[in-house]
This record gives C-alpha cells, structure tokens and sequence, in this order.
C-alpha cells in the first residue's frame, strides 16, 4: 500500500504494536539540555537504572546560559546549580556533551543539524517542544516531557500513539524580502494554533523543494506553533549535500550506503493524508504577531482586526494595541536576533543584508544578535557578520536560547514591545508584561533600523 | 505514580482558551531540579502582583482549595516542561477539564497522575455555571456536578495508567527483549546509526 514518509518512519520504528491502539517505538538521537534533564537523572539513579545506549545522546546548556561574560562566575545561583547538575549527570554516564565554553557549544535544535547528529530515518527526541525542527531532514522528532526523557534514557523506546497526517502543500514562489518565517507564520494564521493538533505535518511543494535545510528547519521548528508534535521534510539531494561531510555523518562506504536508503524516504505516489491544506507562496507578503499567540497574526501591509473572543480582547489589551491599527509603524524598544527558529547562519546574513551600513534607531533600548551556536557565531565572524551588526549598533552575543524564553539576564523590562525571530509571543515569554511580536531575520534588522515595525521590501 | 479512580471535589474555571505553559509556569520557575514545590508559582503572573501579593480577583486565590480546573480550548499549548504538570499537581489538583488539549502536555500528564478530560465548550460552561464539587468517575469515564452529566473518552492505555497509578519505565522494560531484538536488527539494516554520538 502506498505510504507517507510519517507512515514509513513510524513502521520503521515500530517495536511492537499493542491491542490497545499504543505502540512502542524506538528512538535512535536524544538531545539532552540541563532544564528538562535533572528530574529525569534523579528517577534513573533512583530506580537503580543504567542507561540504556549512551551513544544516542547528545547533551549541553542552552536554555539559561549567559550569552556575555562568560569567563565570570554565573551570578544566577539557580542556573548554576542547573548546569553544573548536568554537567555532573554527563560525566556520570559518560554522555557526549558541549560544555559553557565549548565552540560547538548552542542551541540544542542547531546544534544536532550542524554536527551531523541529525539524520534522515532517524526518530529523534529531547525535553523541548522545538524537537520539530530536526524533521527538516526527514527525521521523525518530537518534544516530550522528563518523565518520557526518563523513560527514554532506561529503555530506549516510548510508548506512543500514531498521529493524523496532514499535508502543507506550497506552490508558487516566495518573493524578495518573504522567507520560511512568513510562510510558516501565515500556516499559523490560518490553520490556527491547535489546526495541528493529533497531526505530523509534512511539508510538500516547490517551494519547500528548492528550499535550503536553514529555512525547512525554521518551518518545521514552528509546526508546534499550529499544534502539531513533529514537521517533516522528504530528504533530497539539499539534504544530502548539508549532511555530507558533517563531524558525525556517516562517511565513504557508509555514506554511500545511508544516502541510498535515504533517498526512499519520501512520499509514495498515491499516499493518503488524512488532511491537505495548500498554499500560494506567491502571494504572501512579510508577515507579523500583533497578539500573544502565533496565530494572532497578518501580513505587514494589514491592520488589527476586530476582536471576536475574551482571549483577543485579553491580547490586545496586553499588548497595549488597538483594532484597526495598521501594524506596520508600531513602534518598538528591543529588537531580539536569534533562537532556534532563526539563529543559524543563513537568517545572520539575511539580517545583516538589510542593517549593513545603517545604523539603529537612537530609540531603541538594545537590538541584539544571538548566533544559535559557536559554529553559526563563528562563520558569520569569518564573513564579517559581526562587524555589521557592530557598526548598526547592534550587541553581538555568545550562543544560546537567551531572549526567546529569558531564563537568563536577557530580557524585556515590563511593557517593553521587542521585535523578535523567536517563536512564541505569549504573556511573559520574554519577561513578565514584555510584548513580542514575532517577524523574520529581514524584517528584525528593517525593525530595528526604523524603530518601528516596519515592510523590509521597501529596504532591499 | 498516585492512582486516580474517582475523585470529588471544588472546580476552579479559568475561561479562557490557549492557556499556555509559559502561563502555567512561567520560565524563572524552571531552573529547579526537584519536581516538587511548584505549586505556589503556578499561574504565577495571574495570581500575585508586581509586589508578589495575591491578586483577590484570581480565581485560585478565591478557591484554594480547588481540585479541578476547568478551562477553554486548547490548554497546555507550547512548551514540553512537565514542570506545567507538576506545578499544577503540586497545587492540589487532580484533573483539568477542558476543550482540548495540546499533545506534549496531555502525554505529560498521564505521568504524572493527573487527569486531563476534554468535553465542548458549552459543557465545561455549564459546569462552571452550577459552581458546585464535580465528581469525575474515571472507570466510568463520567463527569458529574448536581443534575448534569457528561461522558468523555480517553485512551484504553492511559485510563489503565491512572486507574492503577503504573510505572511508565516498569511497562516498557517488560518489553526489553523486544527492544533489544529489534535494535539488533535495526542496526543491521542501517548500520551507521549505530554509532551514534
């Protein structure tokens, strides 16, 4: 019978079947980071249980490291405890880990990519709803809470329910000045933040076939943002040619080897989604939040609609905005360049194109750049990256989540609006009574230029 | 893991929908390494002002005795901290009824003895409205308040978890010959995962 790449993924790693409707399945990549991991050591060392395969780890801080002065002692006592606890836990068992002051050191979801850890076929999993992202590759990967981390250090497998299919088909071509993070913000806005939920949510179509891994990962990182567990992309040739020669990709013979199998990873003609939405890409414009919510959002050319429910009228009340509104000239206090959604190499330069020889508005309070890991930071060194952002005015920071859930010192002060590339524009998400609005790399830079949200085509 | 067979008690309704878990328990409360005492930061932001003073009109703060929340559509939407879970139980919680749920939270709950039961909107209204104990009888699969009553539906494998309070890790290691014959395999078939990190 003709399947989707989720149905082959899914029976690829199936372990057994039970007569409830459950299913055991085996997870081959495990990425470990030091806030959702201490619990689920405690239980291991609790239940007297060894690790299962310490191989399929990978671990190192992210979430709450300091992204300056790093060479200082951690004045968070807490954060310290917390990460100096895993690296107590991977010394223990022996994990693969990059610590504080390694330069592999980063975000966890770019990171797994960059190293090669993330591969096609794989099933892939960490304490982190943006555990979506490594599907860019065809890979099945979801977040899951430290209880399953627990589970999936002692044996390997989860117990889990196969989900719905739902197909995103793009066709047309995505204009100067649109990206990933339009498109996937403009998914959001119309399939709504639970259009996703109980389904995988594979990505299909011109556009998303000529589209570099950078950008399928961006699309994929924010398939939770519409509820759905894991996003995918069928492996092709761009993926291959990311993968090739990456510090822990398999090599010569082996190589050869995966990518034959690799390439049956997709699609049979003929398969049956349970769902399929379509998508012009051409007609997109740039696209921002203006709510608490990623579905609270519009094209930069469109304006706060009228409010149907308490929890728009909430929204907007928090984010001291009005309907009717155009959203374009909103003015802003910070501006947040980074996260897993947007701090690899390719959103650097597509920033850096647009605030190169200019300077930031004198209103803003701070417009800062956070590579995704010490190997984004240090390729866009060698291009120059950072003298741009520099020059603009913009601070040039050490990798980690920092500002898209402020666990460490990078925040907003309360009532602050911050243009961001981050991925969740809730209450709070970026410091209590903090207000997000959500954008491209392209549209930040155009941001912090104007000091106000503002259309990045009229820039290029 | 606590067993939940049935359970009376005081509802509080939060009626609101996309109740996420930076709501829930926002990011400053993560950095514990104990599962325990989340409960006084739960909806933190809602609950104390700037001054870290109960806010009266909260309704927590009005009920805190509450053993069911009830809530709008789509709760637990956003991250995969079970620490959403945890802070809810630690407050004296037991279930959550609402119109839908998020998957990572819904999942994370059933680890932790915590029952998520989704009924429409116009159901959890209704319960809220009566503002008497609501009794849910998980065997059953029935919510209950003064004359009104409502069945839902839940996974066969996650009923039995709460109803017998089961160890995750003890149910999937009775399948470890399984795991390791099929690893064995798997690895045959594509060798260069098995080496790994």
């Amino acid at each position: 019978m003709a399947q989707t790449l989720y149905d082959k993924l899914w029976s690829q790693h199936e372990i057994s079947y039970f007569e409830d409707g459950s299913s055991l399945i085996y997870i081959d990549r495990h990425l470990v980071h030091e806030v959702t991991s201490p619990q689920a050591f405690e239980g291991l060392a609790l239940s007297n249980r060894p690790m299962w395969r310490r191989e399929s780890v990978l671990a190192m801080v992210d979430h709450n490291v300091p992204t300056r002065d790093r060479d200082k002692p951690l004045e968070d006592e807490e954060a310290r405890i917390q990460i100096e606890t895993l690296y107590e836990n991977v010394a223990k068992h022996g994990l693969c880990f990059f610590d504080l002051f390694s330069l592999s050191q980063g975000i966890v979801h770019i990171v797994g990519p960059e190293q090669g850890f993330t591969l096609p076929g794989t099933t892939i999993v960490c304490g982190d709803s943006h555990t979506a992202t490594h599907g860019a590759f065809g890979a099945l990967a979801f977040g899951i809470g430290t209880s399953e981390i627990e589970q999936v250090f002692a044996a390997q497998s989860l117990i889990q329910r196969k989900s719905k299919s739902m197909r995103v088909h793009v066709t047309g071509r995505l204009q100067a000045g649109v990206s990933a993070k339009d498109l996937i913000l403009a998914i959001i806005a119309q399939i709504g933040i639970a259009g996703g939920t109980g389904y995988v949510m594979e990505f299909t179509g011109p556009v998303i076939e000529s589209m570099s891994m950078e950008s399928r990962m961006t699309l994929c990182n924010m398939a939770i943002e519409a509820g759905a567990r894991s996003g995918l992309v069928a492996p092709d040739e761009i993926t291959f040619a990311y993968l090739k020669d990456k510090p822990l990709a398999p090599k010569d013979a082996l190589w050869d080897q995966a990518v034959a199998f690799w390439r049956t990873l997709k699609t049979d003609e003929g398969a049956v989604y349970d769902k399929t939405i379509s998508i012009d890409a051409s007609k997109l414009e740039p696209y921002v939040t203006w709510g608490t919510n990623p579905e609270m959002g519009g094209p930069i050319s469109s304006f706060i609609p009228a409010c149907k429910d308490a929890s728009c009228a909430r929204a907007l009340d928090y984010m001291g905005l009005k309907e009717g509104m155009a959203l374009e000239e909103i003015p802003i206090d910070q501006v947040f360049i980074g996260s897993c959604t947007n701090g690899r190499i390719e959103d650097l330069r597509q920033a850096a194109f647009i605030v190169k020889g200019r300077k930031i508005a004198v209103s803003l309070r701070r417009a800062m750049v956070v590579p995704g890991s010490g190997q984004v930071k240090k390729m866009a060194e060698d291009e120059g990256l950072d003298v741009i952002f520099k020059e603009a005015g913009f601070e040039w920071r050490m990798p980690g989540c920092s500002m898209c859930l402020a666990m460490n010192a990078d925040r907003l002060e309360p009532l602050e609006r911050c243009a961001s590339t981050s991925n969740r524009n809730f209450e709070g998400r970026q410091g209590a009574g903090g207000r997000t609005h959500l954008m491209s790399p392209a549209m930040a830079g155009a941001a912090a230029i104007k000091g106000a949200i503002t259309d990045v085509r009229k820039m290029i | 893991m606590q067993k939940l067979t049935t359970h009376k008690g005081q509802a509080a309704f939060l009626p609101l929908d996309n109740i996420d878990t930076d709501m829930i328990i926002a990011k400053q409360y993560l950095k514990t390494i104990k599962r325990s005492g989340l409960g006084k930061w739960l909806f933190a932001d809602m609950r104390y002002d700037a001054q870290g003073k109960p806010r009266p009109d909260f309704i927590l703060n009005q009920k805190p005795k509450a053993s069911i929340l009830l809530a709008g559509k789509n709760f637990g939407c956003g991250s995969s901290r079970e620490h959403a879970p945890w802070s809810l139980m630690d407050f004296g919680l037991r279930a959550v009824i609402a119109s839908g749920f998020a998957d990572i939270f819904y999942s994370n709950c059933f680890k932790n003895g915590l029952l998520p039961v989704s009924l429409p909107p116009e159901a959890v209204e209704a319960l809220a409205a009566r503002d008497k104990d609501i009794t849910i009888d998980l065997e059953a699969q029935t919510v209950s308040c003064d004359d009104l009553c409502f069945g839902f539906k839940i996974e066969p494998d996650n009923k039995k978890t709460l109803l017998e309070g089961l160890d995750g890790i003890a149910r999937i290691l009775q399948q470890q010959d399984a795991i390791k014959a099929f690893e064995e395999r798997h690895f045959a078939q594509q060798p260069w995962l098995r080496k790994g990190s």
